[in-house]
């Protein structure tokens, strides 16, 4: 288990409160303007060494990230943007970060900001986090008014502004050239890529995206170095991570642990093992819903990093475990969670358009038994037709929790799904007639 | 996600009050210029509260004009978003998150409580005209599970019995309490809190 | 050059080709529905998607630009897999109703699914419905059909310029429509009925109107403006059904106005199908014979300087000539007249009446100033490349006077002849503009050349043009917007009143002449009092109202002929149909009746008529006429620029239910689309 004094994140359950005055009794603020003295190349370094990887989702290098941005500004100013759009089912540690830590996300801001030249920084809040934005924008007035952020921020000469910009109800928002489209004010369409954002972001200009987490940790990296960071969990799964444990555990919560903690001693120790016994655990979901679950037997061993998850078949993602016990049916949860997906495609691409809701409609009917036996392999076709094939790794976000169900539960939908196909008299209709047209007890 | 009905009734003019006037003014500061298109969901945030939690098809219309964009691309931000509301909905406006991380937890209990005592589907007023409800999807406080939002704020760690509770209250015109009803005040663990202990104590 | 290699080909391409066109350049097909040359990279159909060494995910091929030693691979497993997966969940909401689809046989999306189609549907679920949209009279909608391409949308915001057409919703329940379900206020607008690669949005006015492979298929050009546009008029019968776009780069690109278009039902209403005579101030049938004889009775009669004839708005050369000769041999008389109203022309050398910088070179040009002239309605086709211009360069705009809405944004000038005073005489801060542009294009439009100081207006701008190197070989800043299909033809003819005075027109107003020969001219502005006249065209509109004989002619979808374009290029006009009952081809009916008149024809066939024609215009295109500049002074003046009934613009047009239901529909529009 971490130590406390290696957490980064003090504040988690709000034991001392977010202000500014509290922040900085934590250290926060120290000494942001000798962190920054030492220059862009040397903040970028320690990131890199520290191995920090994205928190959003994904887990891009974060240093590697920052020296993409162009070395000196041309004639497009440059953007940092905040990716607080936390919408992942399963996820919900940037909520607190922004209600607890909030002085954790404006410092990492300032130094990022500094560190890929930008002097605007917009911070994308779910719109349905509506307080959580308000006490950060109170962060935000009181950063101003004690001058750490605004002309000369916190007396490194670097003039930084930061602003919110809220999210209005779109999981998609949280893809970041998808966020960059909502916050120029059009509907959230991930952008074709390339261009990256690094180079044609916000505006057409060069764009840093980063996660409410990633950036949270930056101060804290810099200040106690970055080997400090990376000695904590193992080579490119490097240092402590907040993760969120919810579904069928005794004490849902949120924790901040090392990188590469047995998922087991999450559950068992941090949130009270699971309802009814580990014995009655069904399966994880280890990093959001976009991940593939893990069956019981791996969830006995498995480690929660990056690359440990890769090995299982699933992904770190965001961390956010979901404990299925064995008294959910496990078809319906994973339509509920098809459901989800087919009400989040932004709808530009065909397969994510039309197969998320041909996913969702099938599940449904797997999960009332109403399936033949042949579908459950047809949807694994279906999945396999979408991933891969779109703009957005949306389309892997859909198919994935539907591929880990059949990997891991195809005896299950067809104990349930097992009669033949129902051969249906053939019909003289012409050449391409809408079946389901003419069908009526179809349609 | 169907597309959003429509009101069928519409107010014929919308304009927006002085202070929110000013507010839309600041908010375009937020932008570069010449961007003030950004400031689109903003300004279709403020239009929702100036008329009772929903927007006109005249609002569409006056945002767009005060940004200078075109009507289409203000009506397809209003129906790409989930949470404008293009038809009226109830003063108390409950949105009950049935994603599985709540459902596992009793989502649909939830969903069953306001079926009954605010009414009988989705979007539809209740009797008394104050309230309504609709089922969303996960609203990022899944460790707090199954929880709702009514209006602005949380409300988490619910069951049927305490929902049941907060709808009588705004029947009987009181102020019911966001937050956590088994009384937590953030994400810690109950009982089996296991970190920053040593620092919360010292 | 990149170097590249598709399906183990070496290719070179340039730099800005994208993967997809590469692979085109390789000769391998690819297939795609988002995708259009013309328009902005959606990338969101996924159809075109090939595989990249390197990449573990099959990329979209549209969106993709080609780099230097990319491997790609067009045609393996994988790649047909994705292709074929992709047109699985296109089909999966589509209706299938292709027999009663209009778009049928002429559908990407059923050609598609033959080659890559699953013959059965694995998709059991309900289908999606979407309602119909309303999209104004042109276009019908079938938007269950749609596969969400965004062709529509990207082609009205991006090259129509009116951003009305959105993608509303999300996901599945996507749906394209209008603004509240308003027509499109573009003269561009049935543009995308072509674009659209599926049957969501098809031709209202044809509906159900006939099967692709029923009808005879004619490439020709469009009259309705001086663009002459390319395009295919597609016929069943006698009937024109259709009017489609042709590809020519250099002139329609593959667009054309709605009226080109749509007037063509204009083409079976209100014609004249038999000549007539007036008897006791009626109009009666009669003979071919008889019109010919009371024709030939009144012009003996007459002295040759009392007759004078004028050209219409959308004659053909072939007419034009004969006209010509039959006035010079038969009638022996100067008069014939093709403006319809006082125009000051200069015709010394062609490049005095025509758009010099061309219509594809408008889109290099870095400054241009519109004098007197709304390019929207005057050659909509033509304004479409200014836009293209403007989207791709910012290219400064100027217009002397407001024009309304061009569909890019334009900065106004005072509508004064004083600002171009001024700028000839350095002192308007346009002239260091013009200076400083590369490539300036003036563009005069027929509002200024009819005011009374168009003479020092058009000379004394011509002349700070050529003092300031802007008429060179490289590049010509002056142009002449003309209006109508038969203007430069009859110029290039030399069909107007010597030194391009306005003799003829004036006498015309003064009612000095007594017997008058209209060449499908409907637009002369005379009261009339004794003339006798008679009137050679297609339909019973102004001209035919006002004859006293009249002599049933042919449209240009039914007789071969040449006109020549805004900017001077010669194109011929097919014969697509037949001219109705007892209608004949309009030169045929200047030989008949010169025959009648002089007992002797104009011309053994038309063979002779158009090789007599191709030879002066050679000799005509080639030489400076001896026109003589008149004495002109300044006069301070205002430039308006007329208003122009767009949809009722000529004859064909105005008998177009079509045209006036776009009519009606835009008069009860609200005036932008972030208006009202
Ligand atoms: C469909 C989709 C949804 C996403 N949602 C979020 C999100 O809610 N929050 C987030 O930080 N990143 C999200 N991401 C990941 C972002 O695209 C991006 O990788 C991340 O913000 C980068 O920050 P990081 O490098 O700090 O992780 C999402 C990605 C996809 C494809
Ligand atoms: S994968 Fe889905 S969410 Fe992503 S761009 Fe395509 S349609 Fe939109
Ligand atoms: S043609 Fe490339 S994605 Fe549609």
């Amino acid at each position: 288990m971490l130590e406390d004094k290696d957490r980064i994140f003090k504040n988690l359950y709000n034991d001392f409160g977010p202000d500014l005055a509290s922040a900085k009794q934590r250290g926060d603020w120290k000494n942001t303007k000798e962190i920054c003295e030492k220059g862009r190349e040397w903040i970028i370094d320690e990131i890199k060494t520290s191995e920090l990887r994205g928190r959003g989702g994904a887990g891009f290098p974060t240093g590697l990230k920052w020296s993409f941005a162009p070395k000196e500004v041309g004639s497009r100013p440059h953007y940092l943007v905040i990716n607080a759009d936390e919408s992942e089912p399963g996820t919900c540690k940037d909520r607190d970060i922004l209600r607890f830590e909030p002085h954790k996300l404006i410092e990492g801001c300032l130094i990022a900001s500094y560190a890929v030249n930008a002097h605007k920084c917009y911070i994308y809040i779910r719109g349905e986090y509506f307080n959580e934005g308000q006490k950060l924008q109170i962060a935000i007035d009181e950063a101003y008014k004690d001058g750490l952020l605004g002309k000369n921020s916190a007396g490194t000469g670097w003039e930084l502004d930061i602003y919110i910009h809220y999210g209005a109800g779109a999981y998609i928002c949280g893809e970041e050239t998808a966020l960059l489209e909502s916050i120029e004010g059009k509907k959230g369409q991930p952008r074709l890529k390339p261009p990256f954002p690094a180079l044609i972001g916000l505006y057409g200009c060069p764009t840093i995206i980063n996660n409410v987490e990633t950036i949270s940790v930056v101060p804290t990296i810099l200040r106690k170095g970055g080997k400090w960071f990376s000695s904590l969990g193992r080579p490119k799964n490097t240092g402590s991570k907040i993760y969120c444990i919810s579904g069928n555990v005794n004490n849902p919560c949120n924790v901040e642990e090392e990188m590469g903690i047995p998922l087991k001693e999450l559950i068992e120790k941090h949130a009270g093992g699971v309802i009814g016994g580990w014995d009655n655990l069904k399966a994880v979901i280890p990093g959001g819903s976009s991940m593939p679950l893990l069956p019981k037997e791996t969830c006995e061993t498995i480690k929660m990093d990056f690359d440990a998850c890769v090995e299982n078949k699933t992904g770190l993602g965001t961390a956010g475990i979901v404990v299925i016990n064995k008294d959910q049916d496990i078809i319906k949860c994973m339509a509920r969670i098809a459901r989800f997906y087919k009400h989040e495609s932004c709808g530009q691409c065909t397969p994510c358009r039309e197969g998320s809701g041909w996913m969702w409609r099938m599940l449904e009917r797997m999960a009332k038994g109403e399936a033949t036996r042949d579908e459950v392999d047809m949807l694994l076709d279906v999945t396999k037709q979408i991933e891969g094939h779109t703009i957005c790794a949306f389309g892997e976000g859909s198919s994935w929790p539907v591929q880990g169900l059949i990997r891991n539960f195809k005896d299950e939908i067809i104990e349930r799904n097992k009669f033949d196909p129902i051969v249906k008299k053939q019909k003289d209709i012409p050449y391409l007639v809408d079946q389901h047209l003419l069908d009526k007890d179809n349609a | 996600m169907a597309v959003k009905k429509i009101s069928k009734v519409q107010p014929e003019n919308f304009e927006f009050n002085k202070k929110n006037k000013e507010t839309a003014d600041i908010i375009i500061k937020n932008y570069p210029s010449g961007k003030q298109q950004s400031a689109v969901m903003a300004l279709l945030y403020l239009a929702q509260k100036q008329n009772d939690n929903w927007i006109p098809l005249s609002a569409m219309k006056y945002i767009a004009k005060y940004l200078d964009m075109p009507y289409i691309k203000v009506y397809e931000v209003a129906t790409f978003y989930s949470m404008y509301n293009l038809t009226p909905v109830g003063k108390y406006f409950f949105q009950v998150c049935t994603t599985t991380p709540c459902m596992l937890r009793g989502a649909y209990n939830l969903v069953e409580v306001c079926k009954k005592k605010i009414s009988e589907e989705e979007n539809m007023l209740s009797k008394d005209g104050k309230t309504s409800w609709l089922e969303v999807e996960c609203l990022g406080a899944c460790v707090n599970a199954p929880m709702l939002q009514l209006n602005e704020d949380y409300f988490e760690d619910l069951d049927s019995a305490k929902l049941e509770k907060i709808i009588d209250k705004i029947s009987n015109n009181e102020v019911p309490q966001p937050g956590s009803y088994r009384g937590r005040l953030s994400s810690e663990p109950e009982n089996t809190r296991k970190t920053l202990i040593g620092i919360k104590n010292a | 050059m990149l170097k590249l290699k598709v399906n183990d080909i070496d290719i070179e391409v340039e730099k800005g080709t994208t993967v997809l066109q590469a692979c085109e350049q390789a000769g391998a097909e690819i297939p795609r529905f988002c995708y259009h040359e013309k328009l902005s990279i959606a990338g969101n159909c996924r159809m075109c998607l090939v595989e990249m060494e390197k990449s573990p995910k099959p990329i979209a091929s549209c969106a993709m630009p080609a780099a230097e030693g990319m491997v790609l691979k067009t045609n393996t497993e994988k790649v047909k897999k994705a292709r074929k997966g992709v047109m699985e969940f296109l089909l999966a909401n589509h209706p299938l109703d292709c027999p009663v689809c209009d778009q049928g046989g002429e559908c990407d999306l059923q050609d598609q699914s033959m080659y890559y189609g699953i013959d059965k549907s694995r998709f059991k679920e309900n289908k999606r419905y979407v309602p119909e949209k309303y999209m104004g009279p042109l276009i019908k909608t079938q938007m269950t059909r749609c596969i969400h391409c965004t062709r529509c949308i990207r082609f009205a915001t991006e090259v129509a310029g009116v951003p009305e057409i959105g993608a509303i919703g999300r996901g599945e329940d996507m749906q394209i429509t209008t603004y509240l379900e308003k027509a499109m206020e573009s003269e561009l607008s049935a543009n995308v009925i072509d674009l659209c690669p599926v049957g969501a949005l098809t031709s209202k006015p044809y509906v159900f109107e006939a099967r692709p492979w029923e009808l005879k298929k004619t490439e020709t050009i469009d009259v309705m403006d001086a663009v002459g546009s390319n395009i295919r008029v597609d016929t069943y019968g006698w009937e024109v059904k259709r009017v489609l776009p042709r590809i020519n780069e250099e002139i329609n690109e593959e667009w054309i106005s709605d009226k080109t278009r749509y007037a063509c039902d204009g083409l079976k209403n209100q014609r004249l199908d038999t000549p007539y005579i007036k008897i006791n101030g009626k109009l009666k049938p009669s003979s071919w014979e008889d019109a010919y004889k009371a024709i030939s009775e009144s012009v003996s009669r007459t002295k040759s300087e009392k007759i004078a004839g004028f050209i219409g708005d959308m004659t053909n050369m072939e007419t034009i000539y004969a006209a010509k000769e039959f006035f010079e041999k038969t009638i022996k008389s100067a008069n014939l007249e093709s403006r319809e109203e006082k125009l000051y022309i200069n015709t010394n050398k062609r490049i005095n009446y025509l758009f010099n910088s061309s219509i594809e070179g408008i889109e290099k040009s870095d400054l241009i100033i519109l004098i007197g002239t709304n390019p929207r309605f005057e050659a909509t086709i033509l304004n479409s490349r200014i836009r293209k211009n403007f989207l791709k360069n910012k290219t400064e705009i100027i217009s002397l006077g407001n024009v309304g809405d061009l569909t890019y944004p334009y900065n106004v000038f005072d509508n004064s002849t004083d600002i171009i005073r001024e700028i000839v005489e350095n002192n308007h801060k346009i002239s260091k503009k013009i200076k400083q542009s590369n490539k300036p294009s003036l563009i005069f439009g027929q509002s200024i050349l009819k005011l009374k100081s168009a003479p020092y207006v058009f000379e004394e701008l011509k002349k700070y043009l050529e003092e300031n190197g802007k008429i060179s070989e490289e590049w010509n800043a002056l142009n002449i917007l003309q209006k109508n299909s038969s203007t430069v033809g009859s110029f290039d003819l030399n069909v107007l009143a010597k030194n391009s005075s306005y003799e003829i027109l004036e006498n015309l107003e003064k009612n000095n002449y007594e017997v008058l020969i209209l060449f499908g001219q409907d637009n002369l502005k005379f009261q009339k009092k004794n003339e006798f006249i008679i009137y050679i065209g297609s339909h019973g509109d102004k001209g035919a109202n006002i004859a006293d004989v009249i002599l049933p002619g042919a449209t240009y979808t039914e007789q071969d002929g040449y006109f020549t374009n805004l900017e001077g290029k010669l194109q011929k006009a097919y014969k697509a149909s037949y001219p109705p009952g007892e209608a004949k081809e309009d030169w045929l009916i200047i030989n008949e009746l010169s025959s009648f008149i002089k007992r002797k024809n104009l011309y053994k066939d038309k063979n002779q008529l158009i090789d007599a024609l191709l030879n002066y215009l050679k000799l005509n295109n080639l030489n400076e006429t001896d026109f003589k500049v008149p004495e002109y002074d300044f006069k301070s003046e205002k430039i308006f620029t007329d208003e122009i009934d767009y949809y009722h613009s000529n004859v064909i047009a105005r008998a177009s239910k079509t045209m006036s239901e776009c009519k009606n529909t835009r008069m009860s529009l609200p005036k932008t689309g972030t208006d009202n």
